[in-house]
């Protein structure tokens, strides 16, 4: 086979190709580690690179598949956002806070991996604490749009976007607190699903916002995106939120027709701040799942302007409960010389700290101090509620809701500017859905300008089967997902 | 509500965070926007509604009294700043 464009496959094809023995788990570990080290200078979408440890992986996982003993990712070669702790491999959250912080246990999704026999190329760029939309507060410097490496990616897991996108892992782990997979899969052409909360443990999982964040996969596909979800979803009893309950077979229903499937689309989801051909993209797609069976059914989620203020309470005041454990005692940064306690908490945390991460925190105490908590955090888990409301009621009638992932496609890096609430915006369409605890996705589903838009579909709890269903009987008849950036040689069709 | 340089002076002291001079004026600003967005919620009718901690409305799991983990001291304190006989060390707190 044509070693040269290895990177195109997909992670099926990547099982199936090792299954029939047409190359080894150390043959395409070796191909992905180099295009790293060639090409990631340009997009800086790995913090880092664990090239000893995953040729050490990769040579194991060959020894058991000749074995006869080869579990789901048997040598397959993926990467892990940078929030998920890894045994004896610096984890940093994309903070100073946490450049020297080499955890001694594994992610619970971490760990799901490795006894399915996955090769782990490295660790992926992301926002500071995964709180950002574009990649641009990471302590290790921004991640460049492998389409335009004028714009940003997208975040907060913008570097597992890009390396998906740019084909330097086929797959990779990602976070999605208010829209941080489904937004970046968006902006780089690729397909992300955030599960239902409760389904992928957090546990290991550096914590932002703890009633948000849930783990799930990026990778090019949907039917990719099943196969990961079936090694990261299951119950855990080290996380407190994780669901007990049984996981299916994702890949099962794949294949399924779409014909009587109803889908909702919000009219709160087509407002006066879409992009036009972000729209015109978005629409479209409809029209395809239209002529594949689907209904098309006009819905109303009345709450939706409510989703933005009310995250915006939520988040920064659970994450400035979580960050508080950063203060130099234990683990991470400590500044240089503190005089005393308070002056080692003052200095460490504003040292190791970016502003973006301070901003949040500050706000967080803010709307938790005394003779607030009542306006804000009460009023916005009220709120939350009212937005669940909505999507349950609207579930009983239709199937899945659909709708653009972001509001317009790849910005340029700075464009956001010093206003932090024009960044906060890209997330309009994603963070109902973390609030409602609901699974999303976001699959490509065309271009503006030469720029991936994202169709972002929302499933009912715990009914990310559907969703995977719908985005890959779309993948079946488009081939947005296909494409790759310009010098990006991924080869014609085999 | 208006946020001054003292508010943001107080949360700062209250979350431990050193704000420097040069940088305590944009914050200022930046937190008030952040905040006018937030106090879009004050107009939205949320009479008699239970708020929302967790989507499934799951409440915390107990599980049994048991050991299950073993002892990773030495593993916690080889990634601390400073230790000292198995002891965590931060700067003297009592004079």
């Amino acid at each position: 086979m044509n070693n040269s464009i290895m990177h195109n496959k997909t992670i099926a094809d990547i099982i199936a190709g090792l299954d029939a023995g047409e190359f080894t788990s150390v043959e395409i570990t070796q191909h992905y580690l180099k295009r790293i080290q060639q090409l990631d200078s340009t997009y800086n979408s790995y913090i880092t690179i664990n090239e000893a440890s995953a040729l050490a992986q990769a040579e194991a996982a060959d020894k058991r598949r000749a074995e006869g003993n080869a579990p789901a990712f048997c040598g397959v070669p993926i990467a892990h956002k940078d929030i998920f702790c890894t045994n004896g491999v610096r984890t940093s959250c994309g903070s100073k806070m946490l450049d020297n912080f080499v955890p001694p246990y594994d992610a619970t999704v971490v760990e799901n991996f490795a006894r399915a026999g996955a090769v782990i190329l490295g660790k992926t760029n992301m926002d500071e604490f995964a709180m950002g939309s574009s990649n641009e507060t990471s302590f290790y410097g921004p991640v460049k749009n492998p389409w335009d490496t004028n714009t940003v990616p997208g975040g907060s897991s913008g570097g597992s976007a890009t390396a998906v996108a740019a084909h330097l892992a086929p797959g990779a782990t990602a976070t999605d607190t208010g829209g941080s997979i489904r937004q970046p899969a968006a902006l780089c052409g690729i397909t992300g699903l955030k599960p239902t909360y409760g389904r992928v443990s957090r546990w290991g999982m550096i914590a932002f916002a703890s009633s948000l964040d849930q783990g799930g996969p990026m990778a090019h596909t949907a039917e990719d995106c099943a196969l990961m979800l079936n090694i990261m979803a299951g119950f855990d009893p080290k996380d407190s939120t994780s669901i007990d309950r049984d996981v299916p077979d994702y890949t099962e229903n794949l294949n399924q027709s779409l014909e009587g499937l109803k889908v909702g689309v919000p009219k709160e989801y087509f407002d006066e701040g879409l992009n036009p051909g972000t729209e015109k993209a978005v629409r479209d797609a409809l029209a395809e799942l239209e002529k594949q069976g689907a209904t098309l059914v006009s819905i109303s989620l009345p709450h939706s302007k409510l989703a933005v203020p009310a995250y915006y309470v939520i988040a920064p005041a659970e994450a400035s409960a979580n960050l508080s454990r950063f203060d130099g005692s234990r683990y991470g940064y400590r500044c240089e010389d503190p005089k005393d306690l308070r002056d080692m908490y003052m200095r460490t945390r504003g040292e190791g700290f970016g502003d973006e991460v301070k901003r949040r925190i500050l706000v967080g105490a803010y709307c938790l101090s005394a003779g607030y908590y009542d306006a804000y955090y009460r009023k916005a888990q009220q709120a939350r509620r009212l937005i669940k409301q909505d999507f349950v009621d609207a579930f009983e009638t239709v199937d899945v809701i659909m709708g653009p992932t972001a509001p317009s496609p790849a910005f340029e890096f700075g464009a956001k500017g010093k206003d932090p609430v024009a960044m906060y915006l890209e997330d309009i369409y994603t963070i109902a859905t973390n609030l409602a605890g609901l699974p999303g996705m976001s699959v490509p589903c065309g271009f503006v300008d030469n720029k991936p838009v994202g169709l972002q579909i929302i499933g009912n709890y715990f009914d990310e089967s559907q969703m995977l269903n719908v985005a890959h009987q779309f993948q079946q008849t488009t081939d947005w997902h296909k494409q790759a950036p310009e010098g990006i040689e991924i080869g014609g069709a085999e | 509500m208006t946020i001054e340089r003292a508010d943001i002076e107080k949360l700062a002291e209250l979350a431990r965070i050193e704000i420097n001079e040069a940088t305590i004026a944009e914050t200022t600003q930046s937190i008030a926007d952040v905040l006018a967005l937030v106090d879009q919620l004050q107009a939205a009718d949320t009479e008699g509604v239970e708020p929302m901690a967790h989507p499934s409305d799951a409440v915390q799991r107990l599980r049994a009294d048991e050991v299950t983990e073993s002892n990773h001291r030495d593993d916690f304190q080889a990634i601390a700043p400073a230790t000292e006989a198995g002891l965590y060390l931060v700067p003297k707190v009592i004079d």
